[in-house]
């Protein structure tokens, strides 16, 4: 006891140095990356466990789905037969189209292609522990070719992006989050607008779209919101949602509402990265 | 040097329990706050300077795994840790009302500061929806899981303080 009272300083003192420390981080932030290093032991000791963790929620997940009843299985074959059939004839039709597309961008000398961007997948292995933020930690970084400002998908939808990136894991933020800004459009009609993401509609798993323009374009609910052409960050054409409610906003000139994004973020579990962003893409256009 | 390392790992383990565990057993809950409860009992338990390291190294855990800045957290736990050791004196093993009080204000500060500094700053005044939908359940959940969680550090805690007291005096 003698010598711990002798060594130690105040905890006054004490709490003023961490306190300074901290002040410093905040203020050096803006100038460099202050998480590097920790991000980097992170990498190698708690990611590994979030790993296993999760490899192991996900074991005993397929276990119990097992256990699924044979008539749910069955009912299950039936509903995905329908689909299958009714997307047989869609890809047939769209193939058609296809073609036709192809010669006329040929025409056009128009050969970018939106549609087949390279993407791996990855694992959800952490979420955000506070209630604050809604982004998720995934399993793959960039020794996997994974970069800052990658797009994220699951399924058919937007998921998030890239936000931090360390040798074995980055981090998403979902475009529910509430510092989440896309830009979007509407597929049919291309008006362009604003997807935002808002705290308070988390729990309805619902989007706020706003700066529609108000032109004579009909929008009705239910149309979709893909990513629009004029984001510096985001591809163009990755599916959002459907509207799910519009109206003209008070000044008359724009119209808002709200998004049924088409994923559903509070069960994420597999994820796909694109891997090109989309200031590769544009870098890339440039130079030819 | 075992209390460091002792401590390192509850930390750790709340953190993973937070970010990787409870997401999945409980999808769409509210998720309980873990870090304050640690950080807040160490405070009490074994006064200001502890609990203030303590908040320090949880709010490293926060910052670098779910936060936006660094520091910000560091300095928001440390200080955490602080006042709690202020009531150390008033502490009792026996008593569970003291910590429940301490760990559900100190949630409840933790709340209001994050909203604060987050999202008052950034021009988002819904702080009445902002109570609402995210600090007080999570309060109500931390307080929950303290009744479990508080009870395991306490117990680790009077192991670590008679093996202390069996090696000092060992010593003299």
């Amino acid at each position: 006891m003698k010598i711990k009272n002798q060594s130690s300083l105040s905890s006054k003192y004490w709490l003023m140095v961490l306190v300074a420390v901290c002040v410093l981080l905040l203020g050096i932030e803006r100038f460099t990356d202050g998480g590097g290093i920790f991000r980097l032991i992170g990498n190698y000791t708690v990611v590994p466990m979030q790993k296993g963790i999760s490899y192991v929620g996900r074991y005993l997940s397929d276990i119990s789905d097992n256990f699924d009843t044979l008539e749910d299985v069955r009912n299950e074959k039936d509903a995905l037969q329908t689909k299958v059939d009714e997307l047989t004839i869609e890809n047939t039709r769209l193939r058609q189209e296809q073609y036709e597309l192809d010669r006329l961008r040929e025409l056009y000398k128009l050969d970018e292609n939106y549609s087949d961007y390279e993407k791996i997948g990855a694992h959800v292995i952490a979420n955000n522990g506070s209630n604050w933020f809604s982004d998720f930690t995934i399993d793959k970084g960039s020794n996997d070719g994974i970069k800052v400002n990658c797009n994220v998908l699951a399924g058919s939808g937007l998921v998030g992006i890239v936000t931090e990136v360390a040798p074995d894991y980055s981090r998403v933020r979902s475009i529910i989050d509430d510092a989440s800004n896309v830009s979007g459009m509407v597929l049919s009609t291309s008006d362009t607008c604003m997807v935002r993401g808002d705290l308070k509609l988390i729990p309805d798993g619902r989007i706020r779209f706003e700066k529609m323009k108000n032109n004579d374009n009909v929008i009705e609910v239910g149309e979709q919101i893909v990513t629009s052409h004029v984001s510096d960050r985001f591809v163009q054409g990755i599916f959002i949602g459907y509207i799910s409610e519009i109206e003209v906003d008070s000044n008359n000139l724009t119209r808002s509402g709200y998004i049924t994004p088409a994923v559903d973020f509070s069960k994420l579990q597999e994820v796909l990265v694109i891997t090109t962003t989309k200031a590769d893409m544009t870098g890339g256009s440039e130079k030819e | 040097m075992k209390r460091k390392i002792t401590i390192f790992f509850i930390l750790l383990i709340t953190f993973l329990l937070q970010s990787t565990v409870f997401p999945r057993i409980f999808p769409v809950l509210v998720v309980p706050n873990l870090m304050t409860v640690v950080t807040s009992s160490f405070g009490f338990m074994r006064g200001k300077k502890e609990g203030m390291f303590v908040g320090f190294a949880a709010g490293i855990f926060v910052d670098v795994f779910w936060g936006t800045s660094l520091g910000f957290n560091m300095m928001l736990f440390a200080v955490i840790g602080y006042i709690n050791g202020y009531f150390h004196r008033l502490f009792f093993d026996e008593d569970i009302k003291l910590p429940l009080v301490l760990i559900g204000i100190s949630e409840l500060v933790y709340g209001l500061v994050t909203c604060f500094c987050i999202y008052v700053l950034r021009g988002d005044f819904e702080i009445y929806n902002h109570l609402f939908h995210i600090i007080l359940p999570e309060l109500v959940y931390t307080i929950l899981a303290t009744l479990v969680l508080y009870q395991i550090i306490l117990y680790i805690n009077k192991k670590l303080e008679a093996e202390e007291q069996r090696s000092a005096s060992k010593f003299v």
